[in-house]
């Protein structure tokens, strides 16, 4: 039989059901790849549910660095018996099946073309211990032993990390030891070691870092200097906000008194998380929320009066499929013209979208800088593959010179000295007006807040003009932005092109695989991230330098195509959409057959040409 | 409503407060409400409150949602900032507010339809955090500006203007803060300042959720025979509990009082709230036996008015969050941005 071999190339998959204990046992796997230095994609596909439905961990081993998901499986862990039938179906002819061989299975729960790996783990891990949980829990870390037997993982790597896991807990590193070479040694007696696929350690890996986008964001919001977070629990982005606080305890308890330089409120709904934000920004704090789509339905009526009223507000986004539960806990794009246009009225908004979680971080701050600057909400359009899974990224990286940007706040020294205050005045030509705080000069700069009946000097008015005009500047203003938000990034074909791809988000690492491997078949594409919206001149420069532009996305309606087409009035003919939803993450083989077939089929011969 | 607008100089002799400050200067912009609104009583009655306790009026921040009730902070306190925000959503936004800055005084004004209808979730979750502020229900039982409609806090069996009766119970606003932990709750009638001014000033100086809910007749669509918050049936039907003065610091006793009709509750300002009894037995500091008088009072048909129930040593959000004593608006890189030594940490931490 055909046996596949790959050196730090190839998909590992473990089949676990939710709350058994696996999740720490694959991130020790995981993690020992990355200690050998070789790079890895790992993603969680996990059910609506705390314990008993299935739940996966994939990991992709890519020597080359390659971060997207691949597709397809080499090596299946399958530890779920509910679903057995479709894991092995999954793998890769000639792949391998790791199982647990205490019961035996009849020939025809197996596949003929995929090598069968047998471990008693339930007959091993009974005879070792008498706890019904310790017998679960040890089963998790053994399997780890013997797949360290199996792919050559370096034991001694392990060893170091369940040190640093169990720092302080001497026993229980000694007893997940004991439990991993159980497994190892069994594997190394009665099993060939190693199998076709392989780990052969590199230095390919270098000081990046392996976080999770939400914990990124939130530590991105704690350098910001965000002081106030309201929010309310929905996967995926309750890890976000609960973050902020893990990190705030670390980083934000003042030194000598030990109280809390931040306040964070798990409010009763979406509404009063964004009503706390809009309140505490209006009154000079730094404020954000954490949210997923329906959160983003939830809020629109406080971010059509934050736009009008001009108030910051950052609002993270962390997107997923659908309503409802089942669906929610799988990753999409869907959110991108809710959140452009949000609200009732004529309302548009700064969106930012980071690639992974160094971008996270990143954009995390600058949004607060951003909302400060243009007194308008800003949306993070996370998701949730980068928002819950561990990402190998660029380290997180802070210029201590860097100063909040507060934007145009007028203070009591400017109104004493007699400079004019009009609220929604346009002083400079940028359409951004002053601010005052609350509270900030006993008889000078007070004023009336509200959506958006007043006139420049914040006096109700219900005056058609003084409404225009208002309006008219809220556009300056957002002319101003394209210029601040962060600008797209191109990266050129190796020969012109008439044809280009634009793509944004959690596609990019699929999207530059795939890059390459459609240079090879031929198709040369010039590629450009678009990482903000208000669009930068860039982005539209690039779309009339091409014939024809591919738009990848997450989504079913082509919501950054659409968005695109109004924005920049683009023939919607010459921008093609390439899209993925199903809820998995995006992998480069979808992007480079779907592209490649689209090229194709467009690609118009002349007739006297075509003839013979 | 007055279309003359108001002359900016004063009389000489206006009386001033310990600021230098007369009424005048507490005021807002003339009030757009009807000719006789309750509502304007009481933003009358917020202005001599905060004249007579020398508040400066730039360090109160009015909050408020839609509605009659929600545009009158515009006629108030014009050296204040104020926020006319989202209909039934101005607890949320004094929330923020008041964890930005904790030093301000806030005030939050609401009506019946706001807080009651669409807003009660957040009415009862500000109750529940113990938000440091003053929240007053201007409630007249109606929707005013959209014209007659019925409010949650209508009583079941009182009569609309064109004839409908309602058959929905009434929310008891009262009943529902007092049950979710306000610290501070009274009932007044916009038509009797003298309870009305002493019961702001005392939740003024309380430091925690102080909740007045002010019956304010709607002269507009709910002041006929057959309505429950008509002036006429107000009066009629008024039973004050107590009788307040709010004492700041040493004043002297003026008064003489019989004894044991008198309550003295002292605030953890040190201001003293003296009660004279109107309710024989009726003690605000007991939670419990007030909730029960109320249920039995409203049973007889009576409106209970007074200071309800006062925590004299409240908590507030920023206490039991155990956040620093410098307001969070005020701190700067210093306090807040952890620098690249501790981000390197956490990189490392991450390998």
């Amino acid at each position: 039989m055909r046996a596949l071999t790959a050196t730090n190339d190839f998909v590992v998959k473990f089949a676990n059901v939710n709350g058994s204990g696996s999740a720490s046992a694959n991130t020790l796997f995981a993690k020992s790849i990355l200690r050998m230095g070789i790079p890895i994609a790992s993603r969680n596909i996990f059910p609506s549910n705390i314990q008993g439905l299935p739940t996966w961990f994939e990991v992709r081993v890519s020597g080359e660095g390659h971060l997207g998901r691949r597709g397809g499986v080499d090596l299946m862990v399958a530890m779920n018996p509910q679903t057995w039938d479709r894991d092995v179906a999954e793998i890769e002819p000639g792949g391998y099946l790791l199982y647990d061989s205490t019961k035996p299975l009849p020939k025809s729960k197996f596949r003929e073309d995929v090598n069968v790996i047998g471990v008693p783990l339930t007959e091993m891990c009974n005879a070792a211990y008498t706890d019904a949980r310790q017998r679960q829990l040890m089963k998790n870390i053994m399997y780890v032993g013997a797949l360290s037997a199996l792919l050559q993982i370096d034991p001694a790597v392990v060893e170091t990390l369940l040190g640093e896991q169990y720092k302080g807990k001497e026993r229980l590193a000694q007893s997940n030891r004991d439990a991993f070479h159980m497994g190892r040694d069994w594997a190394l007696r009665n099993l060939e070691c190693p199998i076709g696929l392989r780990l052969s350690a590199l230095d390919a890996v270098g000081e990046r870092i392996f976080v999770d986008g939400n914990s990124a964001a939130a530590l991105g919001a704690v350098y910001g200097g965000a002081t106030v977070c309201a929010w309310y629990p929905i996967t995926p982005s309750t890890s976000l906000a609960e973050a902020f606080e893990r990190y705030c305890r670390r980083l934000r308890m003042d030194p000598e008194t030990g109280k809390k330089r931040f306040a964070i409120v798990q409010a009763e709904d979406e509404l009063a998380s964004i009503g706390i934000v809009v309140g505490a920004a209006w009154n000079g704090a730094r404020a954000f929320t954490a949210t997923s789509g329906p959160g983003i339905s939830l809020m629109q009526e406080f971010v059509g009066l934050a736009y009008f009223a001009e108030i910051p507000a950052v609002i993270f986004d962390v997107q997923r499929a659908g309503p409802s539960t089942g669906m929610p806990t799988r990753t999409q794009q869907a959110d991108i013209l809710a959140a452009a246009y949000a609200s009732h009225g004529d309302t548009k908004h700064i969106l930012l979208f980071p690639e992974d979680p160094h971008e996270c971080f990143t954009m995390g701050a600058d949004a607060f800088d951003l909302a400060d600057r243009f007194q308008t909400p800003v949306f993070v359009m996370l998701d949730l593959d980068i928002g819950m899974n561990d990402w190998l990224c660029e380290p997180f990286r802070w210029d201590d010179a860097r100063r909040m940007d507060r934007g145009k706040v007028m203070t009591a020294e400017e109104l004493e000295a007699g400079k004019t205050f009009g609220r929604y005045l346009d002083v400079d030509g940028d359409g951004i007006p002053y601010r005052t705080y609350p509270g900030t000069h006993p008889s000078k700069g007070a004023f009336f807040t509200r959506g958006t009946s007043r006139d420049r000097f914040a006096r109700y008015t219900e005056q058609g003009s003084a409404y225009v005009d208002n309006m008219q500047r809220l556009l300056r203003k957002f002319e101003t932005a394209k210029a601040y938000v962060p600008r797209p990034v191109e990266r050129r074909a190796a020969q012109p092109t008439r044809d280009g791809v634009i793509y944004y988000g959690s596609s990019s690492a699929a999207m530059r695989e795939a890059l390459g491997a459609l240079e090879a078949d031929g198709i040369h594409l010039d590629a450009l991230r678009v990482r903000a919206f208000p669009f930068h001149d860039d982005v539209m420069d690039f779309i009339a330098r091409h014939d024809r532009v591919f738009v990848v996305e997450q989504n079913r309606d082509a919501q950054l195509r659409t968005l695109l087409t109004i924005e920049g009035c683009v023939d919607p003919a010459r921008l093609v959409p390439i899209l993925h939803y199903d809820g998995t993450p995006i992998t480069a083989r979808f992007i480079r057959a779907a592209i490649a077939d689209k090229a194709s089929a467009l690609n118009v011969v002349p007739l006297r040409k075509a003839m013979p | 409503m007055s279309y003359l607008p108001k002359p900016k100089l004063h009389h000489p002799t206006l009386p001033k407060n310990a600021l230098g400050y007369t009424r005048r200067d507490y005021e807002g912009a003339i009030s757009t409400l009807c000719a006789g609104c309750g509502h304007d009583s009481i933003s009358a009655a917020i202005i001599q409150a905060c004249w007579e306790l020398s508040i400066e009026p730039h360090r109160v921040a009015k909050l408020s949602g839609i509605g009659c009730s929600s545009k009158t902070p515009d006629y108030f306190l014009g050296a204040s900032h104020g926020f006319n925000s989202v209909h039934g959503r101005m607890p949320s936004v004094l929330t923020g507010a008041n964890l930005a800055n904790r030093d301000l005084i806030y005030l939050g004004i609401s009506g019946d339809g706001d807080s009651a209808s669409i807003g009660l979730g957040q009415f009862a979750h500000i109750m529940r955090r113990g938000v440091n502020m003053t929240y007053i229900v201007e409630n007249n039982g109606v929707y005013g500006l959209t014209k007659g409609q019925f409010s949650a806090t209508s009583d079941k069996g009182s009569k609309a203007k064109r004839g409908a009766v309602n058959t929905d119970e009434a929310i008891d606003l009262v009943g529902l803060a007092m049950q979710l932990g306000a610290t501070f709750v009274a009932r007044s009638f916009s038509g009797d300042k003298a309870q009305l001014v002493p019961l702001i000033k005392a939740a003024l100086l309380h430091e925690g959720a102080a909740f007045i809910d002010c019956i304010s007749p709607c002269v507009a669509f709910n002041n006929h025979e057959g309505s429950t918050k008509s002036y006429d049936f107000v009066r009629e039907h008024n039973e004050a509990v107590n009788r307040l003065d709010v004492i700041l610091g040493r004043q002297p006793i003026t008064a003489e009082y019989a004894p044991g009709s008198v309550t003295e509750v002292t605030q953890h300002d040190g201001s003293v709230l003296r009660l004279r009894k109107l309710a024989p037995d009726y003690d605000p500091t007991d939670r419990v036996a007030a909730m029960n008088y109320l249920q039995e009072r409203k049973a007889a048909g009576e409106i209970v008015t007074g200071l309800l129930y006062v925590d004299p040593d409240p908590t507030d959000l920023h206490a039991n969050m155990g956040t620093v004593a410098v307001p969070l608006n005020r701190l700067g890189d210093a306090e807040l941005c952890p620098g690249s030594a501790a981000l390197a940490r956490i990189n490392a931490a991450l390998r």
